[in-house]
C-alpha cells in the first residue's frame, strides 16, 4: 500500500483565485492511500519544495501528488524534489489544476469541484505507480544544422568553436541564405556582405565544420543523442573536390538566358553558375533544367574549358548516412507570394517590386550594379512609394495574408527610404504604414533619422490601389491623420511583403516529428523559458524558422541554440525515458501484432523456454522490447490481443484508475 | 415542475505532445470551456485503449473525446492514424449499442490550437448536454 502525500499549490492567486485550495487539500485527505495533505502558496519555490521534502521524511511517503500547474511546466521540478528526498522520481504525479481548471473556469464552486476530481484521479494513478529507472544511451558527439543562412552559420560556428563536429546541410548551392542577398543592414547601415562573408569563410575553413551544399535532409530516424540522418546530395554535375571556382566555365557557357534566382529573376545567369562571387563553397553548379548537354547531349563546352577536369555530366544524386547527437533547424523564411494582392499591381507592372527585390536593386553586386533603376525601362525613379504590411497583420478570417506582424519590415523600409534619400536626394520617398514598430536597440532613433534628417514622408494609412498608367503608377491611399485621400504618381512602388517560413519547413517538421504552429513556424518547447528548443528532445531551433526575426535576434538565438547543443553533446551518456513498453512474457502469445505497429522497430521476438506445470519444457515465441529504442507511444499496448504489453508510467491499470476516479 | 439542467460528464483523452499542450494553451489564454470536461493525459492518442472508452461509459460518462496531433504531425509518426482507425471501429460498435455518435469524437488539436481546443470542448459539451444522461451502457453495479 502506498503512503501518498498530496500537495496543493495556490500559485499565488492563479489557482487560489478560482479554486478553494484548502477544500481540495481537505477533500483529498480521505482518498485511499493518502496519509498527508496540505497546501502552500508556491509549491515550486524553494520553500515549497522543502515542504515536500520534509513531508516525505516525516510521513514516510512513497508517492506524491502535486495539484498545481501543467506537468509540462513543473513535472521535472517535482520529480527532482522527490528524488532528492530519497523516493523514485516516477512516483510523482501532477494534477493540472491551473491551465486545465482555474484558468478556464470562473466559478469557485465549479473550479473546486473539478480540482478535487482531478486530484482524485492523480491519487488513483499514484496508487498504481511503480518506481522506474531510466536506461542510459550514448551520445553521438556531432551536430547537424539544417539551413546555411546566418542562423545556421552562427549556430555551426558556435558549436564547432566548443570543439564538436558540425555538419551544415543547405539546399542551395551556397550557404549565406537571405542575408547574402541584402544590401545594407539596419540600424548601423553596414553592408550585409561585409559582415556575412567573413563568417562564411570561417565556416568553410573551420576544421570541425563540413558543408553539404545543394543537399537536403531525406530522412531522420533515431532519437536524442542518436539520430540517424540520410542526406540527399543533389547532383551538381561538377566534382566539388576538383572545381577551383575560377568561373571559366560560366563565362563560356552558351546557355545565358536562365532566370537568376539569386537576383530574384531580375536578370539572367548561365546554365552553369556560381550564385555570387563570395559563394561558399565556391563551386560551379549545372542547372539540369537549362543545360543543353544534359538535355540533348550536344554541347560540352564547360567540360572542354575546365582545366581541372571537374565537370561530370554523369553525376547522380548521392545519399549520405550520418549519425548525430543533436539537430538544429535553421530553415529561415521567404517573402510570401503576392499573387493574391493584385490591388498593388505586382503582377501587372515590373515597377511594382518587393522589398527583397529592392535590396538586389540597390546592392552593388545586384543586377544594376547598385544603381537604383526602374526594372521596366532602366530610368531613374523620382518618386518612390513604399507600402508596409503587405500581407502582415491581416484579420484572422481574411482569405489572404498572415495574422502576425512580420517584424522586420518597418526597419528595412526605413533603411531603404534612407538609402534612397542618401544616394538620390532628388527622389521623393513616401511610406504608407499602419504603425511604425521599432522596439529594438537604436531602432527608433534610426527611424526618426529617416523622418527628421532624410525627409522621408511617412503617411499613416494604407494604399488601396496601384494602377499602372503609361509610365507612372497611380497610387491611391489614405492619410488617416489628416483624414484625406492621397494620390501619388509614383515611378516605383516597393511592397513590404510579409515573411513566412520556408516551404521546406513543413515536410522537415514531419521528418523530425517536431511540432509547428498554424503558420508553419516551428513551436518552441516553452515560449518563454525554452525558446530555442523544440518539444522533440534533441531538436533545436535557430532563426526565423521559429518566428519572424531580424539579424541581431537571429544571431543571438543561434548562439543560444548552440549553447543548448553544446550542453547536450558535452554529456557522455543520456538518461532515457523509462516510460517505455514492457511485455509480460507469460501472457504474450507471439502474434507479432505489436511488432507491426511499432514505429521504431523496438520490438523483436525471441524463443524462450518455459517450464510447464507438468515439468516439461516448452519453447515459446515471445515479444521483447528494446527500452533504448522504445519511445513510449503505447501503440503496441492497445494492439496486443492478450494484454501482455503495457506501458510504464501509463499502464492500463493506471489509466483505468483515472477513468474510474473521474467517473465516480 | 422545476427542471434542473443536466450536467454531463465528459472524459477527454489528450495526447501529451499536441492536444494536452493545446489544452494548456487554452488555459494560458484563459479560453473558457465547461468544467464538465476532465482531461486524462496519455503519451499518444494511440495509447487510448477502447477498453478505457468502454469503461468510462460503463462508469457513467456521458461523452468521451480523444484528441491527438493532426494527421502527419504525430510525435510518434503514426500513432494518431492507429487511434483514428481503432476509434472508427469502436464508435460504430458503440453506435450499434445505442451510444449516440455525438457522444464520441476524435479531434485533432495541435499544441498551438488553444482556441480550437476550447471551441471543440464547448461544442462537444453542448451536443452531449442536448442528448441528456447516458444510460445505455451504464453498469448499475457501479452505482453507489
Amino acid at each position: 500500500m502506498q503512503r501518498i502525500g498530496v500537495f496543493v499549490c495556490w500559485c499565488g492567486s492563479n489557482i487560489a483565485g478560482t479554486v478553494d485550495v484548502k477544500a481540495v487539500a481537505e477533500a483529498l485527505k480521505f482518498e485511499p492511500g493518502v496519509v498527508h495533505s496540505t497546501d502552500y502558496q508556491y509549491m515550486c519555490s524553494q520553500a515549497g519544495q522543502n515542504l515536500i521534502k520534509d513531508a516525505i521524511k516525516e510521513h514516510n511517503l512513497t508517492g506524491i501528488v502535486v495539484c498545481s500547474c501543467s506537468p509540462r511546466m513543473h513535472e521535472a521540478t517535482f520529480r527532482k524534489t522527490a528524488q532528492s528526498a530519497g523516493i523514485n522520481p516516477y512516483m510523482v504525479e501532477i494534477a493540472n489544476i491551473r491551465e486545465q481548471c482555474s484558468w478556464v473556469h470562473k466559478d469557485m464552486a465549479i473550479g473546486t469541484e473539478k480540482a478535487i476530481i482531478l486530484g482524485k484521479a492523480a491519487v488513483a494513478k499514484v496508487n498504481l505507480n511503480a518506481p522506474l529507472t531510466p536506461g542510459e544511451s550514448p551520445v553521438t558527439k556531432r551536430a547537424l544544422v539544417i539551413g546555411g543562412g546566418i542562423a545556421g552559420i552562427q549556430t555551426a560556428l558556435d558549436i564547432a568553436d566548443a570543439g564538436f563536429e558540425v555538419d551544415i546541410v543547405e539546399k542551395k548551392p551556397t550557404i549565406g541564405g537571405k542575408m547574402a542577398q541584402l544590401d545594407k543592414t539596419f540600424p548601423t547601415l553596414d553592408c550585409a556582405a561585409c559582415i556575412l562573408t567573413p563568417k562564411m569563410v570561417d565556416v568553410a575553413q573551420h576544421e570541425k565544420i563540413r558543408i553539404f551544399s545543394y543537399s537536403e535532409v531525406e530522412s531522420v530516424k533515431g532519437f536524442v543523442g542518436n539520430f540517424n540522418v540520410t542526406i540527399k546530395k543533389h547532383a551538381r554535375y561538377v566534382k566539388e573536390d576538383l572545381c577551383t571556382g575560377c568561373g571559366a566555365c560560366v563565362e563560356k557557357c552558351p546557355q545565358k538566358k536562365v532566370a537568376n534566382e539569386f537576383n530574384l529573376n531580375m536578370d539572367n545567369r548561365h546554365a552553369i553558375y556560381i550564385p555570387f562571387a563570395q559563394a561558399v563553397p565556391k563551386v560551379a553548379t549545372i542547372d539540369p533544367s537549362a543545360c543543353t548537354m544534359l538535355k540533348t547531349g550536344k554541347c560540352g563546352v564547360c567540360s572542354k574549358i575546365c582545366a581541372a577536369g571537374a565537370i561530370d555530366y554523369t553525376q547522380k544524386d548521392e545519399y549520405i548516412e550520418e549519425k548525430y547527437g543533436a539537430i538544429v533547424v535553421a530553415t529561415g523564411f521567404n517573402p510570401i507570394s503576392l499573387e493574391k494582392f493584385d490591388e498593388y499591381a505586382y503582377s501587372q507592372s515590373k515597377d511594382v517590386i518587393t522589398s527583397l527585390e529592392f535590396e538586389r536593386l540597390t546592392n552593388a553586386a545586384g543586377p544594376t550594379a547598385g544603381k537604383l533603376l526602374r526594372p521596366s525601362d532602366g530610368k531613374h525613379p523620382h518618386k518612390i512609394v513604399f507600402v508596409q504590411c503587405v500581407g502582415s497583420r491581416c484579420s484572422a478570417g481574411a482569405e489572404k495574408g498572415k495574422e502576425y506582424c512580420s517584424k522586420i519590415c518597418c526597419m528595412y523600409t526605413a533603411k531603404h527610404a534612407m538609402l534612397v534619400r542618401d544616394k538620390y536626394p532628388d527622389t521623393e520617398v513616401y511610406v504608407f504604414y499602419i504603425d511604425v514598430r521599432t522596439p529594438g536597440k537604436n531602432f527608433d532613433e534610426f527611424y526618426r533619422r529617416a523622418v527628421e534628417e532624410y525627409g522621408v514622408h511617412y503617411i499613416k494609412g494604407m494604399v488601396g490601389k496601384v494602377t499602372p498608367e503609361g509610365e507612372v503608377l497611380k497610387v491611391q491611399g489614405s492619410d488617416l491623420i489628416n483624414n484625406k485621400q492621397i494620390n501619388i504618381d509614383a515611378d516605383l512602388v516597393v511592397l513590404a511583403a510579409a515573411i513566412e517560413p520556408d516551404k521546406s519547413a513543413r515536410p522537415l517538421a514531419t521528418k523530425l516529428t517536431a511540432s509547428m504552429d498554424t503558420n508553419d513556424f516551428f513551436t518552441e518547447a516553452h515560449p518563454k523559458l525554452r525558446p530555442v528548443e523544440s518539444p522533440t528532445a534533441g531538436v533545436f531551433l535557430s532563426g526565423a524558422c521559429q518566428g519572424p526575426k531580424d539579424i541581431p535576434e537571429t544571431v543571438s538565438q543561434a548562439g543560444a541554440a548552440a549553447a543548448k547543443v553544446i550542453g547536450l553533446l558535452a554529456k557522455d551518456k543520456l538518461l532515457g525515458n523509462p516510460c517505455v513498453a514492457r511485455s509480460n512474457e507469460l501472457l504474450c502469445n507471439g502474434c507479432s501484432n505489436c511488432e507491426k505497429v511499432c514505429p521504431y522497430g523496438a520490438i523483436t521476438y525471441i524463443d524462450k523456454d518455459f517450464r510447464m506445470p507438468d515439468r516439461t519444457t516448452r519453447t515459446r515465441r515471445i515479444a521483447q522490447v528494446n527500452p533504448a529504442v522504445c519511445q513510449g507511444c503505447g501503440a503496441c499496448t492497445v494492439t496486443c490481443p492478450s494484454g501482455a504489453m503495457d506501458l510504464n508510467g501509463f499502464t492500463n491499470g493506471q489509466i483505468m484508475a483515472e477513468v474510474d476516479a473521474i467517473c465516480k | 415542475m422545476q427542471i434542473t439542467e443536466h450536467k454531463p460528464l465528459i472524459v477527454a483523452f489528450c495526447c501529451n505532445w499536441c492536444s494536452y499542450a493545446g489544452a494548456d494553451l487554452a488555459g494560458n489564454n484563459r479560453l473558457n470551456y465547461p468544467a464538465d470536461v476532465k482531461i486524462i493525459r496519455v503519451p499518444c492518442s494511440c495509447r487510448v485503449n477502447p477498453m478505457f472508452v468502454l469503461r468510462a461509459f460503463q462508469k457513467g460518462a456521458d461523452g468521451v473525446i480523444i484528441c491527438g496531433c493532426h494527421p502527419g504531425d504525430c510525435h510518434y509518426t503514426s500513432g494518431n492514424y492507429y487511434a483514428r482507425r481503432r476509434m472508427a471501429m469502436l464508435f460504430s460498435m458503440l453506435d450499434y449499442l445505442g451510444i449516440e455518435r455525438e457522444r464520441t469524437r476524435v479531434e485533432w488539436v495541435s499544441a498551438a490550437e488553444g482556441a480550437k481546443f476550447s471551441a471543440t470542448m464547448n461544442d462537444f459539451v453542448e451536443k452531449v448536454t442536448k442528448l441528456g444522461k447516458n444510460k445505455r451502457l451504464e453498469d448499475l453495479r457501479c452505482k453507489k
